[in-house]
């Protein structure tokens, strides 16, 4: 296959002196779910919001589709992108977050479509079709007219999944997006994020849901201290893992 | 003559007008720190029959403007049998003013301490007063002051309405030697100047008190 | 000996009352929205803008705290026709006071508000793809506006009773009024009786209004 959507290579970052990213590579394919795991600190967060350009990092470098994504210039002479660059190469990525940050202003259809009207430039008419028809992807088909504050954790995230679904993005990151729920409405998220992943959307996860890597990846990255320890399919990092932190780690969570 | 220089000369003339400003100021926040602790602190614990007049009391005085308070006070007290000098009214006006608002700020102050303190101090055997003074307050302190320190400012310039009664503040002296003078801009510039240090040096003052009371929040 | 309270003489002149209550009203209207406007632009300058310009603003809100409205008042009225070559009417004079002086404290509402908007809503405009102005637009300043409602309700209601000291200048509002009744019939405890009770009732009526309006658009 052609280049990896997803190019992340040799990205350093540090705040003040912690030093958050160290170096890491990781590649995603087109249709691929790629899992990073790791403990609370490893640097797997910050990693996801460089890729979304939510975050600067110091050095190495991301493309997204080719696209170099918190600078311009050429490679020896870089400068920081502007806001305008930023927003357009954010909205070639969806993010969903570990607490939604839903707009608590608008409702259910309207946090889907303000994305859609404002960046996509849809007509009003277009932007409610196409927001309702991942609102009903996601089973809320009939809340579309709640404000966030009138739904659960649970159907929350779901607006949230749609909302960066509905931009159409060339890959969509997931921040511990179940870590803040319930554990009754945990499934009903990871539901609709199996969909997607069947549908071939490609996603790069951060989790701490080990099942659910284990079921929907097709790579997995053990994150420790800034670093990717260990990467590999599933079933060699899961279930066969080697080195001491690795172990202790997934003794811990499973 | 340089607008300095007049305004050198006419210095002197302010000195007695800055007196009564402060000392109106000076009354009506003391009284009002009084009487508003009193009634904040019966807005919360004290019997409803007690909180209903006083949270009327409050409501209402806070619904009059400062200025329509001074003359109500002014016009109106003699008729009740209130036969106060123009001075007196003025701070009577502006302590009332106040103190509706310190009440208010005692009220929240102490709202604010979790009422498990209240109960943790009945538990070692503490009464009433004994609460209030060693557990509640030096709690509700420190979301008393900064709220309170605003009233303070608000009453300092409020008290430059009294000089529409006639009272001889700074304010009204300021616009007796515009009158001698017809060189309004610098005295009015000076005047502000004037309640600027007053009220800045009383919110530095009060940075400091807050620093003596901040400790970790709970 | 005690007062005779004589209410006729106050209800034949009480359309200088309500004329006067019409034009606190106009007074407050016009104050507040100009008032919104500018403090409203240097929240935003605040939050967003350089470190000149952020200390500009911090001295201008010190400055106008610090200053009784009355000495303001004047200074706008007497003061700077006497030294720049500009003329205006008392109103005028006093709408762009009272505007000034509560922008200075609607730059403080709205620059907590901004500053209490959650970071990770501001993350989710990025995520989508909003520019800043975007985001300052759709999501940051709609729900700076419902934090703040509240203390905005009242600093309004604090504005309306302000417009008391328009009185100064001769301004036919609701203290006004007041004042040429009793200077006409001398009957100064009873219009004192009137103005104050309408005052209270409008102020809360104002509250009550914004209230419901408070409600309608909270968003928990």
């Amino acid at each position: 296959m052609s280049d990896p959507l997803v190019r992340i290579d040799a990205v350093g970052k540090s705040f003040g002196t912690t030093r958050v990213l160290d170096g890491v590579d990781l590649d995603v394919n087109r249709g691929e779910v790629v899992t990073v795991i790791g403990p609370s600190g490893s640097g797997k967060t910050t990693l996801l919001r460089c890729v979304n350009a939510l975050e600067t990092y110091d050095e190495g470098s991301i493309r997204v589709d080719g696209v170099e994504v918190g600078f311009r210039g050429s490679e020896a002479r870089r400068r920081p992108r502007r806001d305008r660059e930023l927003s357009r190469i954010r909205a070639a990525t969806g993010m969903v977050f570990q607490l939604f940050y839903l707009f608590p202003h608008l409702t259910a259809v309207e946090n889907v479509t303000l994305g859609l009207r404002k960046v996509r430039r849809l007509g009003k008419a277009e932007a409610r079709e196409r927001a309702l028809h991942w609102l009903d992807r996601v089973g809320l088909a009939n809340r579309i007219d709640n404000l966030p504050s009138q739904l659960s954790g649970g159907q929350q995230q779901r607006v949230g999944i749609a909302r960066a679904v509905a931009m159409d993005p060339k890959v969509l990151l997931l921040d511990e997006i179940t870590s803040a729920l319930d554990p009754e409405l945990v499934g009903e998220v990871l539901a609709v994020v199996r969909r997607l992943a069947d549908d071939g959307m490609t996603m790069l996860v951060v989790t701490h849901e080990m099942g659910f890597a284990r079921e929907v990846s097709d790579q997995v990255a053990f994150m420790d201290n800034g670093r990717i320890v260990q990467h590999g399919d599933p079933e060699s990092v899961l279930r066969n893992p080697s080195g001491e932190r690795l172990k202790a780690f997934l003794s811990r969570v499973s | 003559m340089t607008g300095l220089e007049t305004v050198w000369r006419a210095l002197p003339s302010l000195w007695g007008g800055l007196a009564v400003t402060l000392e109106a100021s000076a009354l009506s926040v003391a009284f009002a720190l009084i009487g508003g602790v009193l009634l904040g602190t019966t807005l919360v614990f004290g019997p409803w029959p007690l909180r209903l007049p006083i949270r009327g009391l409050v409501d209402l005085v806070r619904g009059i403007p400062v200025l329509v308070l001074i003359f109500f006070v002014y016009y109106v007290g003699p008729a009740a049998g209130l036969n106060l000098g123009s001075f007196a009214a003025a701070v009577l006006a502006l302590s009332l003013f106040s103190a509706s608002q310190v009440a208010e700020i005692t009220r929240g102050a102490i709202s604010s301490v979790h009422h498990g303190q209240m109960e943790a101090a009945r538990a070692i055997g503490l009464n009433f007063p004994q609460r209030l003074i060693w557990v509640i307050f030096p709690q509700a302190i420190r979301r008393f002051l900064p709220p309170w320190i605003n009233s303070v400012t608000d009453t300092v310039k409020g008290s430059a309405l009294i000089s529409l009664v006639g009272i001889v503040d700074l304010m009204l002296s300021i616009q007796q030697v515009i009158g001698r003078t017809y060189d309004p801009m610098p005295f009015y510039i000076l005047g502000a100047l004037i309640y600027l240090a007053i009220n800045y040096s009383l919110s530095s003052a009060s940075r400091h008190l807050e620093a003596r009371f901040a400790y970790a929040a709970t | 000996m005690p007062y005779h309270f004589n209410f006729s003489l106050i209800w034949r002149h009480f359309d200088r009352l309500g004329w006067g209550l019409a034009l606190s009203l106009e007074l407050s209207v016009l104050a507040a929205a100009i008032g919104t406007v500018l403090g409203l632009a240097m929240a935003i300058a605040h939050v967003s803008g350089g470190r000149g310009l952020r200390a500009a603003i911090g001295t201008y809100v010190e400055c106008i705290r610090n200053i009784p409205l009355l000495l303001l008042v004047y200074l706008v009225f007497y003061g700077i026709p006497s030294v720049v070559n500009l003329q205006y009417n008392a109103m005028t004079s006093f709408i762009v006071t009272l505007s000034v002086y509560y922008a200075a404290y609607l730059v403080e509402v709205f620059r907590a508000g901004l500053l209490a908007v959650s970071r990770g809503l501001t993350d989710a405009g990025k995520a989508i793809g909003l520019t800043a102005w975007q985001r300052l637009l759709y999501v940051r300043l709609p729900v700076m506006f419902r934090i703040v409602l509240p203390s905005l309700s009242n600093t309004f209601v604090s504005l309306f009773k302000d417009t008391s000291v328009a009185s100064v200048l001769a301004v036919p509002e609701l203290t006004y009024g007041a004042q040429w009744i009793n200077n006409n019939t001398f009957r100064v405890i009873e219009v004192y009786m009137i103005v104050t009770p309408m005052y209270v009732a409008t102020g809360y009526a104002i509250l009550f209004l914004l209230r419901q309006f408070e409600r309608r658009l909270a968003i928990r």
